[in-house]
């Protein structure tokens, strides 16, 4: 696939990222933040968004198993940290489900938690697909479609 | 025959802030680190406000005496942090001889007015909304660039905390010549919160 094709294609997929409402405008500004020196950046930080979100979503299961009562404020701090590393990475829609979460943790509904507990999964397994192949294929199409910066 | 960099050099970060960052974040300690760089600051980066106190010295560990404090310009620190939240970490740094002077910004995700109000209240110089933005970075570094030389005029809006009252210059790198204040407030305050915009109310 010739240079001008990939990168045609990994703009195309951004733009449907962003019309898909998966991501916002954080995302964009790290882009920003990338230069010949920091070529990854981004991919980076969502690595390690990765980490921390995987860690974070085996603990709210673990605390929403520990039912009769459920530990709201346990899970909204829990959740917190979810949404915060979520935002920073511009994931527009998993940090809408967050919101969502965090208000029925406030109100004490535990049915609404694990129901939106579950929609948030989703999303945030359908984000990580389509980011894995969006830097999969930006990766290919060479450091130039992503670093924005000049040293 | 020496080479380059042993001919002459120059005191590490002459002329750059140094900057102490303080998140429990992992995500957020990286994306902050690298804004602060970009912005041309030296970065010290901990994840807890216990980890900043020792780091500065304040955690009751070193004595006094003979105890060179480390040199810094600017603290910036989450709010909602497990163990010490960044609220408690400002008040132990106004309450310190040494450190009340550095500003300290606080940032946070929630825009939760009386965070933001006792926040100033207790010294910090700002209150950003995360996820910060380089914008945000770039106007605070360059704030206190400027604002290194003018520190008899910020005082005169801080609160008054103590009963003693601690001598204006205090060594930095920078030299104190007084500048007119000349800071312009962006245009949209939303994403910011500072003692100015707040005295102009």
């Amino acid at each position: 696939m010739d240079r001008n094709q990939s990168r045609r294609q990994v703009a195309a997929m951004k733009q449907s990222l962003f019309d898909q409402g998966l991501l916002d405008e954080q995302f964009i500004q790290l882009e920003e933040l990338q230069d010949d020196a920091n070529p990854n950046f981004v991919e980076e930080i969502v690595t390690l968004h990765y980490r921390d979100s995987s860690r974070l979503i085996s603990s709210i299961e673990q605390a929403l198993k520990e039912r009769n009562p459920l530990d709201f404020n346990k899970l909204d701090t829990l959740m917190h940290q979810f949404k915060g590393s979520s935002s920073s990475i511009g994931a527009k829609k998993v940090k809408a489900e967050c919101n969502l979460f965090r208000e029925y943790c406030r109100v004490g509904n535990a049915e609404g938690c694990m129901r939106s507990f579950q929609q948030l999964k989703k999303e945030y397994a359908a984000l990580r697909k389509k980011l894995e192949a969006y830097f999969q294929l930006a990766r290919q199409a060479g450091p130039q479609e992503t670093a924005c910066r000049s040293k | 025959m020496s080479a380059v960099g042993d001919v002459f050099m120059p005191e590490v970060g002459a002329g750059k802030l140094h900057v102490l960052a303080v998140d429990d974040s992992h995500v957020d300690r990286k994306v902050i680190e690298r804004l602060l760089k970009i912005s041309s600051c030296k970065v010290t980066v901990v994840e807890s406000g216990s980890r900043a106190l020792q780091y500065l010295g304040l955690d009751g560990e070193k004595s006094s005496i003979g105890f060179d404090s480390v040199k810094v310009n600017l603290i910036m620190t989450d709010y909602s942090m497990p163990g010490m939240t960044g609220y408690e970490l400002l008040k132990k740094i106004k309450e310190s001889s040494v450190f009340r002077e550095v500003p300290v910004v606080v940032m946070s995700s929630e825009n939760i007015l009386t965070r933001i109000d006792s926040c100033l209240e207790e010294g910090a110089e700002e209150f950003l909304l995360k996820p910060v933005k380089l914008s945000d970075v770039k106007r605070v570094t360059d704030f206190i660039m400027k604002g290194e030389g003018k520190k008899s005029v910020k005082k005169s809006h801080k609160r008054s905390r103590s009963d003693d009252c601690t001598p204006p210059s205090i060594s930095t790198a920078f030299s104190s010549v007084s500048h007119p204040c000349d800071v312009s407030l962006p245009a949209s305050p939303s994403t910011f919160h500072s003692k100015k915009s707040r005295l102009s109310i």
